[in-house]
């Protein structure tokens, strides 16, 4: 579904955000990106639906090659859902406007099956009760879920997760975990930036470890948490694992 | 000893066909706001439209968005006045400009301050919309482009809904700011308000009582104005964003 | 096309650098005098006595809801009558260059007050708190402490309030007080080539103001990357 081949990026200021990284997402597939703070991991997923441009190496998804020139960006974007770390929801816009006007306006559905995919949606992650509100009304674990069911009302073959929980009181982070473990369940493919070992643990297939630009491990769940080869990745995991 | 007489507002002046002083003042006081609102519709769009090629992913825009901010913001109105009355007229085509300059004077007039005030403050309204896109951050954007919107379509469904809002506050003092410039008009001899302040106090012997209502007059539009826009602001603002309605 | 004759510019130089003189003399003047006036506003609006502080706040408020030109009307027409009555003397024609700089200082003060009012609040509220401490007065910790780090937080914003001065100082064109422009147009006017006159004064505005504000800004940003 995914295919990342040899992608480096070097930022104008000169600063080298990802060096010659190569991996891959099969359908379905779950994968974890960790590592730790500035090692490129977010830098890589952006480019995955073309939000960061890199210099050089191939990124395809379902076939479609995001740095080809002649891509229809916007359109590849709509197929591809992502949630960000502050949630980003349109706070001028009601939290079912949030979810159908991209619907409407990206997708060309009509009113009505934009607001009934909505209230599905919404039901989904628990808050239909909330669809008349504004983000600055919620929660920031309501308002990530209603993030999620935003980027689900597109139908995305694919999900990207750029550090959901990191901007959260630990008290609403599972409720979003539990949101995005359903989803792992359903079968749905995600690539997930996040430090939630749990859970990677739980759902996840692969677990890639980034230090510096560089993807350093790319391994099966079980041998990552095992036994990971490279001694960073260990170093990495005793911190993380010890809280 | 000065002495003070407030009825001479109900006066009429010589040979002036039935209207009195304080007509006049009215007069002065309905041209101050015909061109002040006209200015402020040129303004904000204006303005609007460079704002957003400010903020816009392409060199050329920018560019020019910038160009014309910094034009409009270091030269004095009173000279830019004087230019858009004197210069363009013969800096346009040649029909253009004798078409203006044949126009009825008033009309001169009018247009020249309008257009002067409109684009003057239309600098300064650009710069505040950059700056409500700008600390939008750039989350907001790319939250956009990541479901599917095109540049253009993130910016009116996402960017400036949001961006308006927020700029409601710096808005109101410019309207402000551009009723008080109109007063520049005056000297190009367009019979506004602080001009026909001058008149009175040239055609009566009562000075103070004529400025004293002119500026009396200044001081109740500015509050009108206030009032109107502390409204605005009410009715724009986000609820849970900051502070209203959580 | 417009015939451009730019002949009458270098004659004029030397009136238009005395025009000149006068603006750059008023914006200093009134940048000086308004800025130890608005800080006065500032402090006052501050004051623990309400009647103080309500004085302040009117006078700030009542001169930025008026034009700048009623202001310079108001005292270009009415001041020398005031001076004749108050002090018994006859009338000068200097009055307009002092009627010119007292309009300017009082209004300006208006404008430098609130940005001084901003700065000083800006300074953290336990500065003052560790003042006193010290045992200073609220005197002392306000000149000692908080008015030199409100001043430095604020100069950029001052310094641009005064380009925005250097701008306004053309309008003493209303009393025909010669300064800058005032020159440029009475050049322009004698020799039929407004035209000209007109767009060589906007260009020096330009450069000058353009310079001046690029000046600031640089100095902003240092001042941010130090925050």
């Amino acid at each position: 579904m995914i295919t990342i081949r040899n992608v480096s990026l070097v930022y104008p200021n000169g600063f080298q955000a990802l060096k010659d990284c190569s991996t891959s997402v099969e359908k379905g597939e779950v994968i974890v990106v960790c590592g730790p703070s500035g090692s490129g991991k977010s830098t890589l997923i952006k480019c995955v639906n073309g939000l960061e441009a890199f210099q050089q190496g191939e990124i395809t998804v379902d076939g479609i090659s995001v740095g080809d020139p002649k891509t229809n960006l916007p359109r590849l974007r709509s197929r591809v859902g992502m949630v960000f770390q502050h949630f980003e929801l349109f706070p001028h816009m009601t939290i079912i406007d949030n979810l159908t006007t991209a619907q409407v306006n990206v997708l060309g559905r009509t009113k009505e099956e934009a607001i009934e995919r909505g209230y599905k949606l919404l039901d989904r992650v628990g808050l239909r009760a909330h669809a008349p509100k504004h983000p600055g009304q919620l929660s920031g674990g309501q308002q990530q879920r209603v993030a999620i069911a935003r980027a689900l009302c597109m139908d995305p073959i694919c999900m990207l997760f750029d550090e959901p929980t990191s901007a959260l009181d630990p008290e609403m982070i599972n409720e979003v975990l539990d949101v995005m473990v359903e989803l792992a369940r359903e079968g749905m493919t995600m690539m997930c930036v996040t430090h939630e070992m749990g859970f990677a643990r739980k759902v996840a297939h692969r677990v890639i470890f980034m230090d510096q630009g560089q993807i350093i491990e790319d391994d099966k769940k079980e041998q990552f948490f095992g036994s990971p080869r490279s001694e960073r990745a260990q170093q990495f995991l005793s911190k993380i694992l010890s809280h | 000893m000065y002495k003070w007489r407030w009825e001479i507002f109900l006066e009429q002046p010589p040979g002036g066909g039935g209207a009195t002083y304080l007509d006049w003042v009215f007069a002065g006081l309905r041209l101050t706001a015909a061109v002040s609102l006209g200015a402020w519709v040129i303004a904000l769009a204006w303005g609007s439209v460079m704002g957003v090629f400010r903020t816009y992913p392409n060199k050329l825009l920018r560019a020019i968005s910038t160009a014309y901010v910094e034009v409009f913001r270091n030269i004095p109105l009173l000279v830019q006045l004087f230019i858009w009355y004197v210069v363009i007229p013969e800096l346009v085509p040649a029909s253009l400009g004798t078409w203006f300059k044949q126009l009825n004077p008033l009309l001169q007039q009018f247009l020249a301050a309008m257009l002067c005030l409109g684009f003057f403050t239309g600098a300064r309204i650009s710069e505040q919309v950059r700056a409500g896109i700008e600390s939008l951050a750039r989350g907001q954007k790319a939250a956009g482009l990541a479901l599917g919107f095109t540049m253009p379509q993130t910016y009116r469904y996402v960017l400036l809904p949001m961006a308006f809002r927020l700029i409601v506050p710096p808005l109101s003092s410019e309207i402000l700011n551009l009723f008080k410039n109109s007063a520049v008009a005056s000297t190009i001899g367009l019979l506004e308000l602080a001009a026909m302040g001058r008149q009175l106090v040239d055609y009566t012997a009562q000075p103070y009582e004529s400025f004293i209502a002119v500026t009396l007059l200044y001081v109740v539009l500015n509050l009108l104005i206030l009032l109107l826009m502390r409204w605005v602001e009410g009715k724009a603002r986000v609820p849970g964003f900051m502070g209203g309605g959580r | 096309m417009y015939e451009f004759d730019w002949s009458s510019i270098r004659p004029g130089l030397p009136f238009l650098w005395t025009g000149m003189k006068t603006t750059l003399y008023i914006t200093v003047t009134a940048m000086v005098a308004g800025v130890a006036l608005g800080t006065v506003l500032a402090v006052l609006r501050m004051s623990k006595s309400r009647l103080l502080a309500w004085m302040s706040a009117a006078y700030v408020n009542a001169f930025r809801s008026i034009p700048l030109i009623m202001v310079l009307l108001w005292f270009f027409l009415l001041m020398p009558a005031l001076i004749e009555r108050l002090l018994n003397v006859p009338r000068h024609a200097d009055t307009r260059l002092t009627s010119a700089l007292v309009a300017f200082s009082l209004f300006q003060a208006a404008y430098y007050a609130e940005i001084i009012r901003a700065g000083i609040q800006s300074v953290a509220a336990g500065q003052q708190g560790a003042a006193l401490a010290l045992g200073m007065s609220n005197g002392q910790a306000m000149r000692i402490v908080i008015l030199p780090q409100a001043f430095r937080n604020m100069a950029p914003l001052l310094l641009t309030q005064t380009i925005i001065l250097f701008q306004d100082t053309s309008l003493v064109y209303v009393s025909a007080l010669a300064d800058f422009f005032g020159v440029a147009s009475i050049i322009g006017t004698r020799d039929g080539r407004q035209v000209e006159l007109y767009l060589f004064a906007g260009a020096v505005y330009f450069l000058v103001c353009f310079a001046l504000s690029s000046l600031v800004k640089r100095w902003q940003d240092r001042l941010k990357g130090h925050a």
